[in-house]
């Protein structure tokens, strides 16, 4: 089981290598040249060349690779070409809003959709089953954005019961919460559509094995076969899955913070692509791979420590 | 029942394609006098919108061939010749799949830069990495097969008559993946369109649109609901059609 | 009369089956998969069920429990008396489920996959304890323990806290006898024990269970597709063939008088030693099994029956002791011992 981790850990470093890597590649190789972009058109020629130089873009490739690096093991992102401000602070500011959203709509999202997916297993083929397919899959066919702007429309626009944008000015809890209803349930209601059409499936799955049919024989009721048999069997895929679910999410959270205009990292990356604010990006970038593979790693130490059969192999 | 279902979306999604053009341009304030509306520009919104079903289209489709192609042949090298190259191959799509599809998304579109073809390219270039697993897997549980020995057997010239006897196997898991990744493909350019990336303004796309509209949200909601519709219905239909294919091959193999 | 005799005339009926039919409804059509079969177990005894795949063995078994999936299945007709209980087909399923697992078990053919991987092995034995005896968590806990010694594994202390994947086949099918047997029931159904197991495993379960039925006092059910093991298990026998017995009798009966042809091509099918210098093939009963879908009219043995005559294929015999030869407690469901229906 330590093994497992540690391998897993290992595997990380090469994976950071070519994420960084690739990032490096992605900015530099975008079309644009970013003193032009700064300075605008008209910019003269030694000016632009001051930028440059300051910025670091006249030295060859590889030494700014290097440099690339080592700046970000000493932890040190930059400053934003577009307002001069250091990269790590706009960054540490924006991520636990992104977070806050994230964390919420996961919270939603399974919590309505694993019992309801549940439910529509048990009651396959009736009519509680056909209304939950057919909601969860305008669920997963809506995009993040619509569904916001159709929240936005009718819970404050027409019904005035939430605010529409932005976060609490007054940084008090329950102003923070008033203005994360919406969009956590925005984009918690799409998570829990595809949670529950997992759900349904595994359960399926899993009540058709073998030993529901051993616990029957056994005269256990029908609720404990179900809850404890077969849900207990029924997590494990279904946990591995709602971590790729989470990443989704992390994706979806940058419509999302747009549509309801709340400070965070999708709306800092959007900025900064507008902008070409290149130092910016490429800090964005790796962030949200790093939530990516942090993600993947606690997934599978939860899977190990649950699934008893890679704990105890 | 479900097959029926997707039968009638089809139809009605293939309207949309037909090129309506130029009814656009007729400068009237916002009236509900046509059917869906117009925009401030005085544009008829069904119009634009019917003109945005050819973008989302071309792109969905345009997109899921180009990843098709590219991801399933490096799903089936990868499978095929193993080794360190094919371990390779599947790490490097292994990472690209790490980062959330808008994420990648954004990001290529940076290298690229906008414009409908690049967009193209770019989605393409996202969904490669489903396709390539995808491949990979079918390939692998196909490799050991009896027809593929034998073929082998025959000494069947190295790899170029193999992929006559792999992919036909394999092009049928592919396929009825497709339609729903094509659903996937159309959400993504919806939202690059409606991040303001992707394909320019003067050009309807559903999703600029919506991003347009919202800005009057209050006193025109027409301008971004319909949009928005459409896109939500478009990806619904192909969500349709794939799971209806899906759950077509399914019982036929139990049958 | 001997005392065996004796003995044997006086064991008490635990189990009567009459006429229990149970049909499936499905998109092509009714399947009936038990269709009138009747058999008798007495206390004490092992009946074993015969029959090749999709004779409709296993879901007599399972109709005994009331486990058949309801849609599509339903027992459509019959009865079940359980001594002392009555007719189960007229239990509601809360008293089934007091049954289940109590007065009768079950085991089924594949251990591989029959236990809960998620949940310890002791646990699941002391689940069953639990269920049906009012005890504490650790006095189930430890009767489950016990259970398992009684079964012959080894260190139960700790094999209890395993997880299934951690125990070879024959180890579980051990741990499913011991669910089975922890609450004593009267009556355990084998279905297909040793099937999936290793030739050489096989021997040690079928012991096992001769052993268990001595020391709990439990009645089996075995059904089986294998002769060999019916020779060596069970006192009598029915032979079942596309949904009905075809023959009934005592197992040493069966083996040296049998009288149905099915009967008598399945024991020509056991492939025996050559003698020196004897050529011998392989017996085969030439066909396949009817689909239950498209069973001949008449007797539904008659298109493989190589003594097939005109009865046969317009009326389905019943099961009856056979009118015209002597016999030793045996009824056969054929023309050629009965008599058929007058035009």
């Amino acid at each position: 089981m330590l093994r497992l981790l540690l391998r897993r850990l290992l595997l990380l470093v090469p994976t950071i290598l070519v994420v960084v890597t690739l990032v490096f590649i992605m900015v530099r190789v975008a079309p644009g040249d970013p003193a032009i972009a700064i300075l605008g058109d008209y910019a003269t020629k030694d000016s632009l060349e001051a930028l440059r130089e300051k910025m670091g873009f006249n030295v060859p490739l590889w030494l700014q690779y290097l440099r690339f690096l080592s700046n970000i093991f000493r932890g040190d992102l930059g400053v934003s070409m577009l307002n001069n401000n250091p990269v790590k602070a706009q960054l540490l500011y924006a991520l636990p809003y992104t977070l806050e959203l994230t964390i919420s709509s996961m919270i939603v999202g399974v919590l309505l959709g694993l019992p309801f997916g549940i439910l529509t297993a048990l009651r396959r083929n009736r009519w509680a089953d056909y209304v939950g397919r057919i909601v969860s899959l305008a669920g997963i066919s809506i995009p993040s954005f619509y569904l916001g702007i159709l929240m936005i429309f009718v819970f404050s626009v027409k019904l005035g019961l939430f605010p529409v944008m932005g976060i609490s000015r007054s940084g008090d809890l329950l102003g923070r919460l008033n203005h994360l209803v919406l969009p956590a349930f925005t984009m918690g209601l799409i998570l829990t559509s595809y949670i529950m059409r997992v759900s349904r499936s595994t359960m399926l799955n899993v009540l058709k094995e073998d030993y529901i049919r051993t616990a029957k024989a056994k005269g256990l009721n029908n609720v404990i076969v179900v809850y404890k048999h077969a849900l207990l069997n029924a997590l494990i895929p279904i946990i591995s899955v709602t971590s790729i679910y989470f990443i989704v999410i992390i994706g979806a959270s940058v419509m999302v913070e747009i549509v309801f205009s709340r400070p965070g990292l999708g709306k800092l990356m959007v900025l900064a692509m507008k902008q070409r604010d290149y130092v910016m990006l490429q800090s964005i970038m790796l962030v949200y791979a790093a939530l990516a593979m942090m993600i993947n790693l606690a997934t599978d130490l939860i899977y190990g420590l649950v699934d008893p059969r890679i704990k105890y192999k | 029942m479900v097959i029926i279902f997707v039968a009638l979306f089809a139809s009605w999604l293939s309207p949309y394609d037909p090129i309506e053009q130029n009814v656009r341009s007729r400068l009237q304030p916002p009236q509900i006098q046509h059917p869906l509306g117009t925009d401030s520009f005085g544009r008829d919104v069904l119009s634009r919108i019917i003109w945005g079903s050819r973008i989302s289209l071309s792109v969905g489709v345009g997109s899921i061939l180009f990843g098709m192609i590219l991801g399933s042949t490096l799903g089936m090298v990868a499978a095929y010749r193993g080794g360190k190259i094919g371990e390779f191959i599947m790490r490097f799509m292994d990472i690209l799949m790490c980062f959330p599809t808008e994420i990648l998304a954004i990001m290529v579109l940076v290298v690229l830069g906008s414009g409908l073809e690049k967009l193209i390219l770019t989605i393409g270039t996202v969904m490669t990495p489903r396709f390539a697993r995808l491949a990979f897997a079918s390939t692998l549980s196909v490799k050991e097969r009896e027809f593929v020995l034998a073929a082998k057997a025959i000494g069947a010239k190295h790899s170029r008559i193999l992929f006559k006897h792999i992919l036909p196997s394999i092009f049928g898991e592919i396929m009825v993946i497709s339609s729903l990744w094509i659903a996937t493909a159309i959400r993504v350019e919806a939202n690059m369109s409606f991040l303001g990336l992707g394909v320019s303004p003067p050009t309807p796309t559903w999703g600029n649109m919506v991003l347009t509209g919202v800005a009057q949200l209050t006193n025109a909601p027409w301008l971004s609901l319909f949009p928005g519709l459409a896109i939500t219905l478009a990806i619904l239909s192909f969500n349709l059609i794939g799971d209806g294919m899906r759950d077509a091959m399914d019982p036929k193999l139990q049958g | 009369m001997s005392q065996t005799q004796l003995a044997e005339k006086n064991k008490s009926l635990l189990l009567d089956v009459e006429e229990l039919s149970t049909h499936f409804f499905t998109e092509e059509g009714i399947v009936r998969a038990v269709d009138r079969v009747s058999l008798r177990l007495s206390e004490g005894d092992t009946l074993g069920i015969v029959g090749e795949s999709g004779c409709g063995k296993s879901v007599t078994a399972l109709s005994i429990l009331s486990l058949i999936p309801d849609p599509p299945g339903k027992i459509v007709g019959g009865k079940i008396t359980l001594t002392g209980r009555g007719d189960l087909t007229k239990l509601t399923e809360a008293e089934m489920r007091k049954i289940r697992g109590n007065e009768i078990s079950m085991i089924f053919q594949e251990p591989m996959t029959s236990l809960n991987p998620v949940i310890r092995v002791g646990s699941q034995i002391a689940e069953a304890i639990s269920l049906h005896q009012s005890v504490t968590k650790r006095n189930a806990l430890e009767q489950a323990i016990e259970m398992l010694k009684l079964v012959g594994i080894s260190s139960p202390e700790r094999r209890a806290k395993d997880y299934p994947h951690l125990l070879s086949g024959g180890m579980r099918q051990r741990v499913m006898i011991a669910m089975a047997l922890c609450c004593k029931p009267k009556l355990l159904i084998a279905d297909e024990p040793t099937t999936a197991l290793d030739v050489t495993i096989q021997a040690q379960i079928l012991e096992l269970m001769n052993k268990l039925k001595q020391e709990v006092g439990t009645s089996i059910i075995l059904i089986t597709h294998n002769m060999g093991v019916v020779a060596k298990m069970a006192q009598k026998v029915c032979v079942m063939y596309a949904g009905v017995v075809v023959e009934s009798a005592d197992m040493p009966v069966l083996f040296s008088d049998p009288i149905h042809p099915y009967t008598l091509g399945l024991l020509k099918s056991i492939p025996r030693k050559k003698r020196a210098g004897q050529k011998t093939r392989l017996h085969t009963i030439p066909g396949v099994v009817p689909g239950l879908l498209n069973l001949p009219k008449g007797c539904r043995f008659s298109d493989r029956c190589y003594r097939v005559h005109e009865p046969c294929r317009r009326w389905e015999p019943p099961l009856a002791p056979p009118e015209n030869r002597p016999h030793n407690g045996q009824h056969v469901r054929c023309w050629l011992y009965l008599t058929p229906p007058k035009e």
